[in-house]
Formats: C-alpha cells, structure tokens, sequence
C-alpha cells in the first residue's frame, strides 16, 4: 500500500487540494470525493435498511402482522446485513478518511486503491443483497451453520470484508504519509486517535471475518464437508462483535469532534483520554464472548474473563469517555460565558443544530440505554435470563443505532456544508430530526428489552404460535410492548426519513456555500475559547459540578439496575 | 509546561515519555490490537473447543 | 481542540485533575466489583451453567433419547401425540431438538434434581423455557449437560429461540413440573 508514499514531500504530482475557507484545512481532492462516495452510499443503505426494518417491526406488531412468514425473515436478514454492515461500514470508511487526510492536513494514501476498495465494497454489498432477496439466504446476517446460504451470500460478504481491509489500509497509509511529510506537529488529534482505534480493531475484525467466511463459502460450494457450529460461531463473533466495537471507537472520536468543532470543546485530559482509547484497543474485542455466554463446550474461565473485557477495563474506558466528553463541554461552554448555577452551560447549549442534538441525544441513548444493558447482559450468568429474547435486539439498537447511527447522523450535518459544501436545506426537518429519531429508536429499545424481560423470542414471526403443535400464551403485556415497539417504530422510520430527505436534498439540491453564507452562518462557530484557553495545568482547570451531578445518577442507574437483574434470576430454577 | 519547543527549533527537547510514545506508534498499538484478542479470546477459545471430550 | 494537535508536546505530562482522578478510581473499583460477583456467584449463587459437554453424534444422541422414552413413557400429548416421559429423579434425562421439534415431552417432580442433556439433530435451536425465561443455545454435535431442580410446580413450554428456518415460530415443547404423589 505504500507504494506512493515515496513521493516528495507536499506538493507531489497528482495530488490536487483545495483551502478550507471555514477551517483553513487543506482539503485532499481525492480524499474529499471519497467521502463523498461512501457517504451517498451508506445513506442509501440505511434508506433501503431502515425501510426493511419498518416492515419487520410493523410484522411483530401483533395486531397489524405485516408481512407473511417468509418475507419476514427474508426482509429480517437483509435489514440486519444493509444497516448493521452496509449502512455502518461505508460511513465508517468516509469517518476514517476525514479523520486521516482531512483532519491531519494532507494527502489520502493510494488513492487508486481506496476507489478499488470502494467498488469491492458496492459489489459485494450489492451481491449479498441479492442473495438475500432471492430468498434462498434467509439465514439472518449471523448466518450459522448449519443452516446454509447460497454461496454469493457468503462471496458478498467476503469481497465487501477485502474491499473494507483495503481502505483501512489507505488510512494507515495516511497516517504514515502525514508524518513523513510533517502536515502535522507532536501527536495526532484525540479524533485522529479514536480513528485509529477503530482502524485497529477493525483489522482484527476483517481478519476473524476471513477466518471464517473464506472456509464457509467454500463449504456452501460442496469443497469442505463440515463447519463445526461452535468454532464458527466464536470465530465469526471475532467478527460480529468486534466490528461493534469499531462502532463504538468511531462513534466516540465523533463525540469528541462535535464536541470541538461545535463548542470548542478541548478533552480535559489528552492522557485520559488516550488511555480510554487504549483499553479499547487492548479489551474491547474481547467482548466478543457475550455471544457464547450459553454455549456448550466453553468455560466459565474463559466467558468470565472474556465477557468482562479482562475486569472490566474497556467498561472504564468507556466510563472514562462518558464523563469527559460532558465535562470538556461543560468546561469549554463555561469558558464561554455560560456560567450560571448548574446547568446553564447545558441549557443554553446549541439545541437547535442537529449536530449537536444528535450528538447530545447519542451519548444519552448508549450510555444509559445500551451501555447499562450491555454489561448487564454481557455478565455470564444474567445472560441465561435474557440470551436471544428480544432484551437483545432491544440493547443494541438503543448502541448501534441510538448511539452510533445517531451520532454518524449529526457529524453528517457538518460534513455537508463542509465536504459538499452545500447549505443544509429543510432547516426546520433537520432541526427536529434528531429528536424524532431519538425518541422512536429509545421507544423500540426500551420496548422490545421490556418484551425480552417477559421472554419472548428475537426473530420470531409470531408470538401467538397459531401454527404449533403445542401452545403457549406470553403474557398479555409482552403482546402490549410489540404494540408499542410498532408505534415507536414508525416514528424511528419517520426520523430516518426526514434524515435521508434532508442529507438528499442537501446534497443534490443544496445551495453552494459561498462566502457570504459561511460569514452569516459558519457551520464551525468562533467560540473564541479554543485558542484562549491556557495550556493544561491544574490552574485552568474549571470545576466541573454539572457533569459530576450526570455521572453520578449515571452510576446509581447502572448499579441498581445490575442488582435489579440479580434479583430475577435468583428467582429461576436453580442449575448447576 | 515550561517546554514549549515543538521540534522544529532544534532546541535541546525533553524526552518523550515512554507512555507517550507508545500511544504515538499506530502500528505498535496495531499489533497489541489484534495480538490480544487473538490469543485471549480466539486462540483460548478455540483451544477449549479441542479439548471437548467424546460422550461416554 | 480534540481535533488539532495537542497543544502540548509532552501532553503525558500533564497533572489530572480530581474529578477525573476520583471518576476514573470509582470507575475501577465498580469493574471489581461486577467482576467478584460474576465470579462469586459460581459459589454462592445457585443459577450456573455446568460447563458440562460432551462430543456427539447426533444419531448416538437420538437414540438415547428414544432409550429413555421407551422406557418412562406415560402418555402422550398434544396435536402430534408427542410422548410424556416421566423419568426417575436424578436420573439423566433428555431433550432433543430438531426442525420443528422438541422432543419429548417431559414430567419432572418439584424439588427433585435431574441431569438434563440438550442437543440437536439438525440445526441450531436456542432452548428458552416459558415462563422462567431461562435461555440456552442448543447445537447439533454436542450434548450439553444442565443439573436442573425445578422449585416450581406448573405447566412449562420450551420456544424455540434460535432462528431454525421457517418454522422457527411453531417449535414449541413441553416441560411439566408435578408435586410429588
Ligand atoms: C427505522 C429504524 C429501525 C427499526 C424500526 C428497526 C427495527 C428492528 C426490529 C423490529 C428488529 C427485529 C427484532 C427481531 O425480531 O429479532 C430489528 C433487528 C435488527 N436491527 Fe433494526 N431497526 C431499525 C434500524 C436499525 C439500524 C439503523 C440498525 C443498525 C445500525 C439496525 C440493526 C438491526 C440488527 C443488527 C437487527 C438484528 C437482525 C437479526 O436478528 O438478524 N436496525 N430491527
Ligand atoms: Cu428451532
Ligand atoms: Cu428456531
């Protein structure tokens, strides 16, 4: 990949770069484009995702019971393949892009192969779509054998993971690049940084993916006679798994950057910071166990310290980020002026720019939502009570999409006027976007967790079991929240509409920014407080009591909540 | 924080922390990203796998 | 800013404040804490997984499971005539699983401890008994061993909660808990 990395220090031939009129970067022209490119096409995934992901919901409603048996799991697999893959990846890609060349002040490594990377990804994606749709690879996005998919299902896969690995490799190129050239001075950005972290760990996870899609696909062609279901199914979540955990690395680098970018916010501490980021980097694939936390065949040793992140220390780095990112607002919002009582730094926060409501709305949503749930039901023995119920599916949307997708949401929002560099249109929609969102994406979590509590069953047409041999009544409550997931799914389905309309209509007929309107509306504000603040040190270290007040009910939450889960299942059978 | 010089004056630098350094070397961090869960989760896990006895 | 630089070189350096120190030292005493529990609850806590599991063909399987029906059956039930067996307390007892069935039907007495073998003869299955809400994975290839001691008499299903095709929805089995006569 580093075949051109030799090239003379700045202006070498090809590269061609435009100046930033907002921000004064130096903007690679193939690095921009590519953003360009995976973000048009990720959004058209989550269009094409989400709307599947509506029909799913509304078949689970019992009373309108959509789609027909078939359809459903046929529309179930392909809605977790285009959003949790397509729609996440191809964002993440552009993220990666904008963290190394954009932010770093530089060139885009091999670019020839960063487009390479692009078309493997569109073909594969496009190729395990139709697998899908064809309706012989129904077999939901994990795929376990085995239960076989057609063999273009697997290939899809395995050419959009290459063509993934691929642009990772262009990042790093990057990285490589601006040190050479010295585009920059000391260490990178702390968003640079959280690239880099999900970079790492997507390494690992593209790796696991080819460890065990290669050997799949050649099985579903009749080369290989036997998958062994358990080693697929730990390897395979080396894959699954891990690839969340790029989310959440990526998603928190974005945090911290509309942290800055919005508010002027600078990390209270680069080392503490850092280091969160390390024990990402060190345990938070480890994770990848929580899916085998009732398996046969694996040891509680190995679930309990595999489970735990190793003690527990990649939950720190993420306790470590949940109260940073508040407090480095809360600082820069007091430096600016903003220094009333408690809160005031909070309320007199841009709540109107859907960047930052996005963002706001995304740590609220993983943090209290997701990340509680998640060590919860990633603790060995609570996972009996809660293991493929629909308290699954209801964790991670309230992580991949109230968290992740929402905040990819609100850096899009500064990506337009600043990569496309087009007005954002439908003010209003934009504006209100988040909180639809918001609200419908917190209702489908909080209510299929509710229904999994009551132990029904995630990918399930239907609750009732009209057509068994056997019968069995959940109770009515349980028939109540998938009502009411229904409901909050057309306002989640609502939002993820108004986000495609504007980001489409933004981007395609959008005014050009000109001089003028970057003047009247700069999408980075003067906070006037990035470059008045002093250098660290204790002395310019503001106090902090409103974010100490939100970690603190935070932390009452979590642990009253994880005993509230010991309780229940002291009450089940005892085994042993 | 007296020191303030940023490389380019060539004035006698304090040495970087070794903590520091580690965290500038992408492809140092790189390698324990993937050795980690490689051995811990991976390599242990398939290894219990293996040892799975045979039914009586 | 987060995204320039850090302003200063040998940002290492620099002093943490309390909050953070205080946070960060919260933080990790709560990971601690999680972990003990985790792992005190193998000693003290009475709902654990036996780490029990044994290689199988999935035949072999089978035919213990017809071994013990012949043997305890009682009566049968259900649209399909699935058989009740009745087994002995303690005695090992099983369950297979397969497109789309759980089979057979089992009486168990309250307060007695039985061995329970679970695996499947096709695909994955995930065995989620209703309404206790307990949820393990089922393989085809393994038998895993659950030491279960029902506490409450009553009428239990076991769902199907692993995707298995397009029957998924109607794999429901049947477990009955009856005090001792
Ligand atoms: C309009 C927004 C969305 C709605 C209404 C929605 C709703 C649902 C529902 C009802 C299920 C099925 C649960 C089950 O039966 O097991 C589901 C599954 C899932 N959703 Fe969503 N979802 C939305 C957006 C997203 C997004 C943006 C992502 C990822 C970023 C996502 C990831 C997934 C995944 C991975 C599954 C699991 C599929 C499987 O079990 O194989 N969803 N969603
Ligand atoms: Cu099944
Ligand atoms: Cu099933």
């Amino acid at each position: 990949m580093a075949v051109d990395t030799q090239a003379p220090s700045r202006g070498f031939i090809g590269a061609s770069y435009r100046t930033c009129p907002e921000t004064g970067l130096k903007v690679c022209s193939q690095a921009e484009a590519l953003i360009k490119v995976n973000a048009v096409v990720a959004v058209v995934f989550l269009a094409v995702g989400g709307l599947f992901g509506l029909m799913v919901a509304l078949t689970r409603w019992p009373a309108v019971h959509l789609l027909p048996a078939d359809w459903f799991y046929l529309l179930l697999t392909a809605h977790g393949a285009d959003v949790l893959l397509f729609w996440i990846v191809f964002f993440e890609v552009a993220v990666l892009y904008f963290a190394s060349a954009i932010i770093l002040n530089c060139r885009l490594a091999a670019p020839k192969f960063a487009w390479l990377a692009f078309v493997l990804m569109v073909v594969g994606a496009v190729l395990a779509n139709i697998a899908v749709l064809q309706g012989e690879s129904s077999v939901m996005f994990t795929s376990y054998v085995p239960m076989q998919a057609a063999p273009h299902f697997y290939l899809g896969l395995i050419v959009f993971a290459v063509g993934t690995l691929i642009a990772v490799f262009c990042f790093f190129g990057t990285l490589v690049i601006a040190k050479e050239e010295g585009s920059y001075e000391g260490s990178v950005p702390l968003v640079t940084f959280g690239a880099i972290t999900a970079a790492i760990i997507a390494v690992f996870t593209l790796a696991s993916g080819a460890i065990i899609l290669i050997p799949t696909f050649l099985w579903s062609v009749g080369y290989i006679s036997h998958i062994d279901p358990l080693m697929y199914k730990i390897i395979w979540w080396g894959m699954g798994h891990s690839s969340q955990q790029i989310n959440v690395s990526a998603q928190v680098a974005i945090w911290y950057a509309v942290a800055a970018m919005l508010l002027g916010a600078k990390p209270l501490s680069e080392k503490v910071s850092r280091m969160a980021f390390l024990m990402y980097i060190l345990f938070l694939q480890l994770a990848s166990a929580h899916h085998l936390l009732v398996e046969p065949g694996v040891s509680s040793e190995w679930k309990i310290f595999n489970t735990s992140y190793a003690l527990y220390l990649a939950v720190l780095g993420s306790m470590i980020h949940g109260m940073s990112i508040p407090g480095a607002m809360e600082a820069a919002q007091r430096r600016n002026g903003f220094n009333n009582g408690m809160f005031e730094w909070l309320r007199k926060a841009p709540w109107s720019n859907p960047a930052f409501s996005g963002t706001v709305l995304s740590i609220v949503i993983f943090g209290f939502l997701g990340g509680i749930t998640g060590v919860i039901m990633g603790t060995e023995q609570l996972n009996l009570i809660m293991h493929n119920t629909l308290y699954v599916p209801g964790h991670f949307h309230a992580t991949v999409v109230g968290g992740t997708t929402l905040a990819f949401m609100a850096i899009t929002y500064l990506l337009v006027p600043l990569i496309f560099r087009r007005e954002i249109v439908f003010k209003k929609i934009a504006q209100w976007q988040p909180y639809v969102f918001g609200a419908g994406i917190a209702g489908i979590s909080l209510f299929m967790m509710g229904a999994g509590t009551l132990g029904v069953a995630r990918r399930h047409w239907d609750i009732g079991f009209a057509d068994a041999a056997m019968s069995f009544d959940y109770p009515a409550t349980a028939f109540l929240m998938m009502g009411l997931n229904g409901i909050a799914a057309i306002c989640a389905a609502l939002g993820g509409l108004m986000f495609v309309l504007v980001v489409v209509a933004s981007v395609f007929f959008g005014k050009q920014r000109t001089a003028e309107s970057i003047a009247a509306f700069p999408t980075l504000p003067k906070t006037g407080s990035a470059e008045t603040v002093t250098s660290y040190g204790s002395e310019s270290h503001v106090k902090l009591p409103g974010t100490i007040v939100l970690v603190s009910v935070f932390f009452v939450a979590f642990v009253l909540y994880y005993y509230v889960n010991w309780k229940y299942l002291s009450e089940v059978w005892p085994l042993s | 924080m007296s020191d303030q010089s940023t490389g380019s004056g060539g004035a006698p630098e304090e040495r970087v922390p070794a903590m520091q350094r580690l965290l500038d070397n992408p492809f140092l961090l790189l390698f324990m990203g993937v050795a980690s869960p490689a051995v811990l989760y991976l390599i242990w896990g398939v290894m219990e796998l293996s040892q799975i006895p045979l039914s009586p | 800013m987060a995204i320039t630089p850090p302003q200063n070189r040998l940002w290492w350096k620099e002093p943490l404040s309390g909050v953070e120190i205080t946070w960060i030292g919260v933080a990790f005493i709560w990971g601690l804490v999680m972990f003990g529990t985790m792992v005190s609850w193998h000693f003290v806590g009475k709902q654990n997984l036996s780490n029990e599991t044994y290689r199988i063909d999935p035949n072999a399987f089978g035919e213990k499971v017809e071994a013990m029906t012949e043997r305890y059956q009682v009566r049968e039930e259900g649209d399909t005539g699935v058989p009740v067996v009745r087994p002995p307390p303690g005695s090992d007892i099983y369950m297979l699983s397969r497109l789309w069935e759980w089979w057979p039907v089992l009486e168990l007495e309250k307060d007695q401890t039985y061995r329970l073998h679970l695996s499947s003869m096709d695909w994955q299955h995930g065995f989620s008994l209703q309404p206790q809400n307990i949820n393990v994975q089922v393989h085809p290839g393994y038998d895993m061993v659950l030491t279960i001691t029902p506490d409450k008499s009553g009428e239990y299903a076991v769902v199907c909660n692993e995707f298995c095709g397009i029957g998924h929805h109607t794999m429901v089995g049947k477990i009955h808990v009856v005090d001792k006569k």
